[in-house]
């Protein structure tokens, strides 16, 4: 499978106004098609590396490839077959909603014809179109959030970089976006995304990279990033006689690594709860079971066992 | 979503279509973004006509039209009216404030608070053809703000005002050539100052080049004051100025054609290198 991204040992390492390594030593192989996540808190060196991927920020040494061509080597080519929406808004605030993305395909080289119908159609399908002749300022976030990725798929890239795309969007928004991106993702683009919302990466990720002071930590699929440092499942039993009668069972029950009792409270802690739910209930019953809660391990839980922080500090 | 589901075959359809030359790739690019600084200039048309017009209209009102009037003349070498003296001064400076107000202060605020300048960043052309699309739409405004202003500069003086073509070709060279510099120095301004520093750029650089600048006095004129005729010799305006008086109004002193050529290739040379260099330097970290 060709790699969307393959970046090697790359580094950056700025220098004024003192030395500070933003990324260290970074391997990347990001395969065509999919949606790669780039998780990490704020300042962990997302933005530096997308920067590089991107022919935005020059690398202090090591090397990427995206779409196949090196990033130093022939910057237009790359910014041709990717498209960018960055952190901030960048829409064209003397340009209406559709100049914004007519004038973006006549950069990229399209004709005025297709210019237009490119925009007319895109406007269309991301029902932005009763907007068209708007100024920019006058879109809402989540709005504008979808002006920024439909002008930066108007020219028909291989690959989109989205930096923070849901920072400062709404619940609502948000899932819209994921909506657009997973839509985007099934037409054939291969989608790399920078967030520090483990929700985020968790939902619309094929791979995820957590990075961390310039360094990435692990790389793979969210199932198999759980499994692999231990996260555990917790079930919460709400009990009315919690009791070392009832704990002692459940203890025993394979998969089960250890029990918590609290005030009518029994904390489970396990791998997987594969199977292990029916009996956990079956010896629970006696107890007087009267609730049942299940929290998953999530990516927050991955990247504390490794950091030993929170993702959101 | 059908148009994304159908945009594959679009796209390769596209990528076809452009896959043409790299050359014709870059210049519809440049062509692009020439288009979109053009519409944005038709849109605030009228902004732009005033905002041009203004001061050279106000000077040479006072200057050569109040002044007279009120029997209140200013003394010329020569025969020649203030009148004729302020002519080719005056589309000087409105070819360099075309400079600064069409160049570097719209570059100093994408760059730094609206950071609109990003999607103009990722076009596919090489970033120096970025900054030099800005650079010589500085001097196409240049060119217009000077064909808006000389006109009112001819009308409006109560005194006569000698305007004689002698050469055609200079004119258009000097044109060229000035409102090319005046695009350069506006690139390297913008590059090169955050917001915070601009009434600085102003009270510091923009007001003495203006006023050094052999706008208001042909360069001759200052042998009464030789440590300022050489001092001033490194401002570009003075050559802008000199090398527009000499294909307008060549019965006045002036520098001979080929200096003010000569020193605003070597200017638009240094000012060029360092405003390119500089939105380099502000687009990739």
């Amino acid at each position: 499978m060709s790699l969307a991204v393959h970046a090697q040992e790359l580094t950056k390492v700025y220098t004024a106004p003192e030395p500070v390594t933003a990324v260290e030593r970074i391997d990347l192989e990001v395969p065509e098609g999919t949606i790669f996540g780039l998780l990490g808190p704020n300042g962990a060196g997302k933005t530096t590396t997308v920067g590089m991927c991107t022919t935005r920020v020059v690398p202090s040494s090591g090397r990427v490839t995206v779409t196949g061509l090196d990033v130093t080597e022939d910057p237009p080519m790359v910014r041709k077959r990717i498209g960018v929406v960055s952190q901030f808004n960048t829409l064209d605030r003397s340009c209406t909603v559709f100049d914004n993305v007519a004038f973006h395909c006549r950069y990229f080289g399209m004709g005025a014809r297709s210019a237009k119908r490119r925009a007319g159609e895109l406007l269309e399908s991301f029902s932005l179109s009763d907007k068209a002749s708007a100024m920019p300022e006058t879109l809402s976030g989540g709005m504008a959030q979808r002006l920024l990725i439909v002008r930066a798929v108007a020219h028909y890239p291989e690959l989109l970089f989205l930096d923070e795309p849901s920072a400062g969007l709404d619940p609502q928004s948000r899932i819209a976006l994921w909506d657009v991106l997973l839509d985007l993702h099934r037409s054939g683009t291969t989608i790399v995304l920078t967030t520090h919302y483990m929700e985020e990466a968790d939902r619309l990720c094929q791979q995820i990279a957590i990075i961390d002071f310039g360094k990435i930590l692990v790389c793979d699929t969210p199932v198999a990033l759980k499994r692999q440092v231990s996260a555990e499942t917790v079930v919460e039993l709400k009990v009315q006689h919690p009791s070392e009668e009832v704990a002692g069972p459940l203890r025993d029950l394979p998969g089960v690594l250890r029990v918590e009792a609290g005030d009518d409270v029994l904390r489970l802690f396990m791998r997987e709860r594969d199977g292990l739910l029916p009996r956990v209930v079956e010896v629970a019953q006696p107890a007087g079971l009267r609730d049942i809660s299940i929290s998953e391990p999530t990516l927050e839980t991955v990247f504390i066992t490794l950091t030993g922080r929170a993702l959101r500090e | 979503m059908s148009e994304l589901n159908g945009s594959i075959t679009s796209r390769s359809t596209f990528n076809r279509e452009e896959a043409g030359s790299r050359a014709s790739l870059y210049s519809a690019s440049f062509w692009g973004l020439w288009l979109r600084d053009w519409h944005v200039l038709m849109s605030s048309a009228v902004t732009f006509a005033i905002r041009t017009v203004m001061q050279p209209l106000l000077f040479i009102f006072v200057f050569a039209y109040v002044f007279p009037m009120i029997g209140q003349d200013v003394g010329v070498a020569g025969d020649a009216s203030f009148a004729t003296v302020l002519v080719p001064g005056l589309v000087a400076v409105a070819v360099l404030f075309q400079g600064i107000s069409a160049v570097a202060l719209p570059l100093v605020n994408e760059f730094s608070v609206s950071r609109e300048i990003e999607d103009r960043v990722m076009a596919p052309l090489p970033t120096a053809a970025v900054a030099l699309e800005k650079l010589l739409f500085g001097a196409f405004q240049g060119v217009i703000a000077a064909c808006i202003v000389f006109p009112l500069l001819y009308i409006v003086p109560a005194t006569d005002v000698e305007v004689r073509i002698g050469s055609w070709p200079l004119l258009i060279a000097m044109l060229l050539l000035s409102t090319i510099t005046a695009g350069a120095a506006g690139l390297a301004i913008g590059t090169t100052f955050t917001p915070t520093q601009v009434p600085l750029v102003f009270s510091v650089i923009v007001i003495p080049t203006t006023f050094l600048g052999c706008v208001y006095y042909p360069w001759q004129a200052l042998e009464a004051i030789p440590w300022l005729q050489v001092v001033v010799l490194v401002n570009p305006l003075v050559y802008v100025s000199e090398g527009l008086r000499a294909a307008l109004t060549p019965q006045l002193p002036h520098l001979l054609p080929w200096v003010s050529i000569g020193a605003l290739t070597v200017a638009t040379a240094i000012l060029g290198v360092i405003g390119v260099r500089g939105f380099q330097n502000r687009v990739l970290d």
